[in-house]
């Protein structure tokens, strides 16, 4: 995950020169790596967790073997698949609207002078800002139902959304643009065929950022106003004390947000990169 | 031997050959940016069907003359003529090579070079077509379907002038095309310049730093000074080109001419 | 970047951003929503008031202790990871977890392993911050040209000298980048440990303010901690501006 995708401002270039690409490369890291060593990574990571809860380093500190055995229990009793569901609704309708409206507004941002006056500080504040603190602001407006939770998501993923679409545009390939111009492409053109293809890794960076932001929202939401889903199965084990199936929410959330994230920039590959097939 | 025929525009008190049948005519062009001047007072005019080369030190304003002539830049000062018409931007009659070959890496080879085609609206079927035969032209033929990441330097600046020659322009613009290239591929890439040249019934107009290129291939070498750039003089190095590629350049005219160019540009280099 | 060129007339729009507000809040449309110049007194009273002190000397402390922290650990962590690949290997696959996790989910974890206090509000600071600067340093690490690295062993630096008067030095843009950017995570941090925790600094008096809907308080609050953002994420890119110029020199 690339540093500059997720600046506002001008130093987004000293890092990698062009955002999104740090963040491909450690994907790289991720997925390409050689089979054994991400075993042993793997390996030593539920090592150190089963001897720190052998120990243990506390009693609310379960071994990596019981929270396997909780989730498999809650899994096979049908409550993690439950409150998984409870708590994707909200999360793949925000991430959506805020995936519309963010690429939308960042690449009109990107584009036209008059809106990225208006709109490009507002944004620039909001990514940089504490949204969270708006949450409890919301369940004021809509209760704690689904609305509450999707504008929850919607707060945290639209900032980095737009500010990544607005950047994209902004930064791309001046060369390209000249090459366009020199070609006779009309504005549109240069737009559908030179613009959007060449800002699009930053604008999918921007909609990882933002699906990895809706969780973050998601979630705090469910801890702080409704209690449903992942949220709820969190608080509730916690009250009861039952430790190890609250850590077997906590790590199974953790870990699909990971594997969503991998599969989002699988897909992207797929679909967008022809280039990068096969390399 | 004195056959080096050459007009000195500073004492002939008007600059710019008077050319028979000029294709570009470059009119008291002047660009500034901001309070430094990197043009000043241009006048060129560059014969149709021949090779002129724009010539000076780095920093004196060759790019920017050729990206004037391309309609890429807007000048502060003066007009260019392309047939004698005034030129307000870009136009079909003229296409640019790009000094960092500005190929799209999500596109491949053939996609590539039938850019301008497509934006000019040829339908798919002909600028595949068209795309292919140039293609085959610059020596890429089986490299359509690849993508410009994995095709080396030299063969990248080659899709870049397949791009060019494809829409079929009057008059191509090359920005240092070769500066990205290594010698080898670099004078490979000029003997086949020359070849094409002698093909297609085209202007060029070309940018480069390196003398010996200039006289290689130019029939005309227009010289401009440092800040801000202006024309010193125009060489027209009538080197015989009949012979091989090494003959050439081992020839003594083309050596002296090489010679005579570092003498007079020598004063720039600090 | 032509960006603080434009920057300083850009922000203005914000201006307009506040008269709108005023407006808005001056219709009386939504209670939620207070004239913006309402908010600005409250604030100023806020201030004042010897709550918000306290509050914020807790806020703070909690911030830059937990930055320390971040900063202290995330550093070393990334340049081992940038020398040494067997411990990218082994590391690099959980910070890249880590640093999109939804770490909101781990509070619960800190709150019943550290308590209900300020300790859990550090280490969710610490936790927000530190995975971003572990990836930076690696990249800035891993960016340093090989000429540079191959001119420092022909004359003969050692191992330690390497690192310390080439590696650090020549990393330095990639470091900074990642603190400000875990800078800005560690204020998301903070916020989010003490709305969960809900009984000290500003998660103490968002709780009261919204429980007893004072909308000009909460708004008030709210833009405090935004301008201290704000703050925050300038002062390193002032910083940062003024290595930059290096920065390009070696790109």
């Amino acid at each position: 995950m690339s540093s500059n995708v997720h600046s506002p401002g001008a130093a987004a270039a000293a890092v990698s020169g062009r955002p999104g690409r740090a963040l491909a490369r450690a994907a790289g890291a991720l997925v390409g790596g050689p089979m054994l060593w991400r075993l042993a990574s793997v390996a030593l990571f539920c090592l150190t967790w089963e001897v720190a809860g052998r120990i243990p380093v506390s009693y609310a500190f379960p071994t990596f073997g019981a929270t396997a055995a909780a989730f498999a229990a809650m899994v096979a009793d049908g409550s993690l698949p439950a409150a998984f569901a409870v708590t994707l609704l909200p999360l793949v309708i925000g991430v959506t609207l805020s995936a519309v409206l963010g690429v939308g507004i960042g690449v009109l941002m990107g584009l036209r002078r008059g809106a990225e006056w208006i709109a490009a500080p507002v944004f620039i504040v909001l990514q940089a800002a504490p949204m969270a603190a708006l949450i409890p602001l919301v369940t004021f407006v809509y209760g704690i139902g689904l609305t509450s939770k999707v504008l929850a998501v919607c707060l945290l993923a639209l900032p980095v959304i737009a500010l990544n679409g607005y950047k994209a545009v902004r930064n791309v390939n001046p060369s390209l643009l000249a090459m366009a111009r020199s070609f006779l492409a009309s504005p549109w053109q240069r737009v559908v065929r030179i613009i959007l293809p060449d800002a699009s890794p930053v604008i999918f960076a921007g909609l990882r950022l933002g699906v990895s932001a809706g969780f973050i929202g998601v979630i705090l939401a469910e801890l702080l106003i409704t209690p449903t889903g992942i949220g709820d199965l969190i608080t509730y084990h916690r009250s009861i004390a039952n430790y190890a199936e609250m850590y077997a929410s906590i790590a199974s959330i953790i870990v699909f947000s990971a594997v969503t994230l991998a599969v989002l920039q699988t897909v992207e590959v797929a679909l967008f990169r022809p280039e990068k097939k096969g390399t | 031997m004195g056959a080096v025929r050459r007009i000195d525009a500073a004492r002939a008190g008007r600059p710019g050959p008077a050319t028979a049948d000029p294709i570009v005519q470059v009119r008291g062009i002047t660009k500034r940016y901001g309070s430094t001047e990197a043009l000043k007072d241009v006048d060129v005019d560059v014969p149709r069907g021949k090779l002129t080369t724009l010539l000076g030190p780095s920093g004196c304003g060759k790019t920017t003359l050729l990206k004037i002539v391309a309609g890429l830049l807007d000048a502060t000062a003066g007009e260019v003529l392309v047939n004698g018409k005034p030129i307000s931007g870009p136009g079909p009659e003229r296409a640019f090579v790009f000094q960092d070959f500005a190929l799209m890496p999500w596109a491949t080879v053939i996609t590539n070079v039938a850019f301008g085609l497509e934006m000019r609206g040829v339908p798919k079927a002909e600028r595949l077509e068209t795309a292919r035969h140039c293609i085959r032209e610059v020596g890429l033929a089986g490299f359509e379907d690849r993508y410009p990441h994995e095709l080396s330097g030299g063969m990248r600046q080659r899709v870049g002038l397949a791009r060019a020659l494809a829409v079929s322009a009057d008059v191509l613009l090359l920005d240092e095309p070769f500066s990205a290239v290594d010698e080898q591929t670099r004078r490979k890439f000029q003997e086949d310049l020359l070849r094409l040249r002698h093909q297609e019934n085209k202007t060029f107009l070309f940018v480069t730093h390196s003398i010996e290129e200039a006289v290689y291939l130019s029939d005309a070498i227009v010289m401009l000074s440092r800040r801000p750039g202006r024309v010193n003089r125009i060489i027209e190095p009538a080197i015989d080109r009949s012979g091989s590629p090494d003959e050439i350049r081992r020839d003594r005219h083309y050596l002296d001419t090489v010679e005579e160019i570092w003498h007079s540009l020598r004063d720039f280099v600090e | 970047m032509t960006l603080f060129g434009v920057r300083v007339p850009m922000m203005a729009s914000l201006i307009l951003w506040c008269v709108l507000w005023e407006i808005v809040g001056r219709l009386d449309l939504i209670f939620l929503v207070p004239p913006f110049t309402a908010v600005l007194a409250a604030a100023w009273e806020l201030v004042n008031t010897g709550t918000f002190q306290r509050a914020t000397v807790t806020t703070l402390w909690a911030f830059f202790v937990g930055m320390g922290f971040a900063i202290a650990v995330g550093v070393p962590v990334g340049l081992l990871m940038g020398r040494v690949p067997a411990a990218d290997r082994l590391l690099g696959m959980w910070v890249n977890v880590f640093v999109s996790a939804p770490l909101s989910a781990l509070v619960p974890v800190l709150m019943i392993l550290l308590g209900m206090g300020e300790t859990t509000v550090v280490a969710t600071v610490f936790l927000f911050a530190v995975w971003i600067i572990v990836l930076d340093t690696r990249a800035g690490v891993q960016h340093v040209p090989a000429s540079l690295l191959e001119m420092a062993r022909s004359y003969g630096a050692g191992r330690w000298r390497t690192l310390t008067r080439i590696v650090i030095l020549s990393a330095l843009p990639e470091i900074l980048a990642g603190i400000r950017l875990g800078m800005i995570r560690g204020v998301k941090g903070v916020v989010i440990g003490q709305l969960l925790i809900s009984i000290i600094g500003y998660g103490e008096l968002f709780e009261l303010y919204s429980r007893n809907f004072l909308m000009e308080q909460f708004w008030a609050l709210t833009i405090l901690l935004f301008a201290f953002a704000m703050l925050v994420a300038e002062g390193v890119g002032m910083l940062e501006k003024k290595i930059e110029y290096y920065a390009g020199v070696r790109q």
